[in-house]
């Protein structure tokens, strides 16, 4: 393959969106987390949960502010490398993001500070309001993000007037059909995210022997969660599987693995897809499943790659593959989920070491099955930006060369690695430690804006006088 | 409409530009010490706004996407290298303000980062505008520069010129927030950094006139353009008097005050256009659609309350920052 400037600007995509996407996917179920928590907390007044609260809360803001930061090179991107894309769709990508910026950014920053410096301030129903508030913020902030993403998978409301997609009806592509199974879709995903991960944790210190209580809570709710909200994934997952046999039938080939038509249609569990002779190595396949999946008919006809020109078809191997590593994790987490929540009800949980290293262990399959589901989701839509409109070939900055791409593709690689590396640390230390010290104490440097600093450790004498001088110089050692 | 996100737009540069200025200055001046404590009463000045300040870059990079797509497209497409470095600066610099508390072993590399970012993000920052005055090689609406279209003598040194002036303003905020030897040291750097910048307006209006830049006309044509300058040297009569009386409030007031005047300069030497003497206001703007979509939320509504909400945490961290008394 040519390494050219488009090669090297959407694995740059690629690479920057993919490490970005792992933080607002944590955080926008751990900020659920924490909104549950505080109403336990309130309605029941047991200080365990009040301990877990600020334990989380400190986890929150390190994997939140990665997020903001990875996420700023996002808002630069479209404009350096696809300025293609961003003239001509930047009518529609443009307000849909700029909503973003500031409808989140506003609830997330201003109630983000009421979190860290309210507590003794606001009465405490103020104090869950805010702690929903920011779980609002980041929702919304997904919402805007889905919302562009989908007008990319499915434009809809527009007209192209000089080169440019002009809106010209914002109701349709807000109440996008395909936008309203994507968007929970998504939330669902970061909400079991947030389940596993707190599952994981408790599992953790179960095996481990401390934080008995904590880790209890933590194991069970997680898993009783995640036993709720995994089948209801699969629901979304499989309906957003239907707007994909709608609107992107060559994308839905390539992840079934159908290169020709069929009907009834047969439906490929594994298989090694061979794009030069355009058929399956090694497949192990049901027949007519395929159709029933794809129409819930038992005789409907399945469209197969080889109706497409090949200009016109999405590389095959990797939405294939990443689409069935997705539904596998998926399935895993159901089964534990399930397990786990049948031996917690009948409380033979913290006997069962099997169980607990499998729920321990089982943290990064939430992440993998969301990345992977982005992949499907990118991938398969080539090679279109603007689904049927714009190709991405089309899209990229026209005189971008491959050295400068290159160039800015190794700096990004850099600084993300430098910064990831350490920012992951630091929550691997705060896991480790889990949530000592009982209630935290509020942080003087700790500020709305910089919710990092909260992670660290003040002495308590520094700390105590926060109310009326929130001087930032009580900066921890 | 259009006229309303231009004002948005014009409002979150020079928001971005006074507030960030001044925390991108003190990055700098940071790098100039090596005195822990002192680089920690530094820090310490800036680390509650620093993020509140970023974010008016974001809005307005998102505002010119929405708003103006054509110069969202063109503009940065074309300075690709020097927007890699800036955004490269400002994550280092921005990771080091929490990072440096986690570790003393490598707390130099974080302190690196910090000063190092700071300077890199504010020498491109100068050097875009240095291109945009001098104006971008644009042919027929479109970029025709290259990969180093950006780069000339003239940006150099108006990257060297914003440094300086980020400086500045760096320097008049830690008089503000800083007692001791943190503000005797920025009272006796400022007389410096004035001269320097008075060498730099200098050298920047030679080199405009003997290399006849297009933005000299625009003097004769709009006399009116003169009380920009006006303002700056009156603003600077004020600053240089109240360094000499150690009055702590005014010159910080009097930093913004020339900048908010150099910006004024450019946007009315420029109006209409927005990449000058190529693309105008009225050609770069969104279809109408778009521009009412966003006015009717996100203008109306959210935007007085995050200005309200800027106003706020900047009155919560009003006053001296106090010296740190469990100091390492």
């Amino acid at each position: 393959m040519n390494v050219t400037a488009l090669l090297l600007s959407r694995l740059q995509f690629a690479f920057t969106i993919s490490f970005h996407i792992i933080f607002p996917s944590f955080t926008i179920g751990l900020a659920a987390w924490l909104t549950v928590l505080e109403a336990l907390h309130l309605r029941t007044g047991r200080q365990v949960y009040r301990v877990l609260f600020e334990f989380w809360l400190k986890i929150f803001g390190v994997a939140f502010g990665l997020g903001v930061v990875s996420g700023i090179v996002m808002g630069f991107q479209f404009g350096t490398n696809w300025s293609v894309l961003s003239r001509m769709s930047g009518p529609i990508q443009g307000p849909l993001l700029s909503y973003e910026t500031f409808t989140a950014f506003y609830l997330e920053a201003s109630f983000f500070g009421i979190l860290l410096f309210g507590r003794s301030r606001v009465p405490p129903w103020f104090y869950l309001f805010s702690t929903a508030m920011v779980a609002l913020g980041t929702t919304l902030s997904a919402f805007w993000i889905m919302a562009n993403n989908s007008w990319m998978q499915a434009p809809v409301g527009y007209v192209i007037q000089n080169g440019m997609f002009v809106p010209n009806d914002w109701l349709k592509i807000i109440f996008s059909p395909v936008l309203w199974v994507r968007f929970p879709h998504m939330l669902l995903a970061s909400y079991i995210t947030g389940a596993f991960c707190v599952a994981a944790t408790g599992a953790w210190y179960a095996l481990r022997g401390v934080f008995s209580a904590e880790a209890r809570i933590m194991l069970r709710m997680g898993l009783y969660l995640a036993a709720l909200l995994v089948p209801m994934q699969i629901v979304f997952g499989h309906l957003t599987g239907d707007y994909v046999h709608d609107y992107q039938p060559a994308k839905f080939a390539a992840i079934e693995g159908r290169w020709h038509d069929e009907q009834p249609a047969s439906e490929v569990l594994l298989a090694i897809p061979d794009s030069a002779s355009e058929s399956n190595k090694y497949a192990i396949s049901v027949p007519v499943l395929g159709s029933l999946i794809g129409s819930m008919s038992l005789h409907s006809k399945e469209v197969g790659l080889t109706d497409f020109p090949r200009a016109n078809r999405p590389p095959v191997v990797i939405p294939f593959f990443a689409f069935r590593v997705m539904v596998g994790c998926g399935l895993a987490m159901l089964l534990l989920a399930w397990v786990g929540t049948y031996l917690s009800r009948k409380g033979r949980i913290e006997q069962s070491r099997l169980l607990l290293w499998l729920t321990f262990l089982s943290f990064p399959l939430p992440f993998i099955a969301t990345l992977t589901g982005w992949f499907t989701a990118e991938v398969g839509r080539q090679p279109w930006t603007v689904y049927g409109l714009l190709r991405t070939a089309d899209s990229v900055t026209p005189f971008l060369t491959a050295r400068t791409a290159l160039t800015s593709l190794i700096v990004y690689c850099a600084v993300y690695t430098f910064i990831f590396a350490f920012g992951i640390f630091y929550i691997y230390r705060l896991l480790r430690a889990g949530p000592v010290g009982g209630v935290l104490v509020q942080p003087a440097g700790a500020t709305p804006a910089r919710p990092m600093s909260i992670v660290d450790e003040v002495p308590a004498a520094s700390a105590g006088d926060v109310p009326t001088a929130m001087h930032p110089v009580t900066w921890t050692k | 409409m259009v006229i309303f996100w231009v004002s948005v737009l014009a409002l979150s540069i020079l928001l971005y530009v006074l507030l960030d200025g001044f925390d991108l200055g003190v990055g700098i001046l940071f790098g100039l010490t090596r005195d822990d404590g002192r680089r920690h009463a530094l820090m310490s000045a800036v680390a509650p706004v620093w993020d509140g300040n970023e974010t008016w870059l974001v809005v307005a990079g998102v505002v010119l996407w929405g708003a103006f797509p054509v110069v969202y497209a063109t503009l940065f497409s074309a300075l690709y290298l020097p927007l890699l470095l800036m955004l490269a600066g400002l994550i280092l610099r921005g990771v080091a303000f929490e990072f440096r508390h986690k570790t003393r072993r490598l707390r130099w590399v974080w302190d690196a980062a910090f000063s190092g970012g700071s300077i890199v993000a504010a020498f491109m920052q100068g050097m875009m505008v240095g291109a945009l005055v001098e104006g971008l090689p644009m042919s027929h609406g479109e970029y025709s520069g290259g990969e180093f279209g950006w780069l000339s003598p003239f940006t150099v040194i108006c990257g060297v010129g914003l440094s300086l002036g980020y400086t500045l303003l760096g320097a008049c905020w830690l008089i503000r927030k800083c007692d001791a030897e943190v503000r005797a040291s920025a009272y006796r750097l400022i007389p410096y950094l004035s001269l320097a910048l008075l060498v730099f307006f200098v050298t920047v209006f030679v080199y405009a006139l003997s290399e006849h830049l297009r933005v000299m006309g625009r003097w004769f044509e709009r006399p009116y353009l003169f009380a920009f300058p006006l303002v700056a040297a009156t603003a600077a009569i004020v600053l240089a008097a109240s360094v000499r009386h150690r009055r702590d409030g005014p010159p910080f007031y009097m930093g913004a005050l020339i900048f908010a005047a150099a910006f004024g300069t450019f946007a009315a030497t420029f109006w209409p256009y927005m990449i000058p003497f190529s693309i105008t206001v009225d050609q770069a703007a969104a279809p109408h659609s778009s521009l009412a979509f966003m006015f009717w939320g996100e203008g109306l509504f959210v935007l007085p309350l995050m200005l309200i909400y800027t106003a706020i945490s900047y009155r919560v961290f009003r006053g001296k920052v106090q010296s740190d008394p469990h100091h390492d």
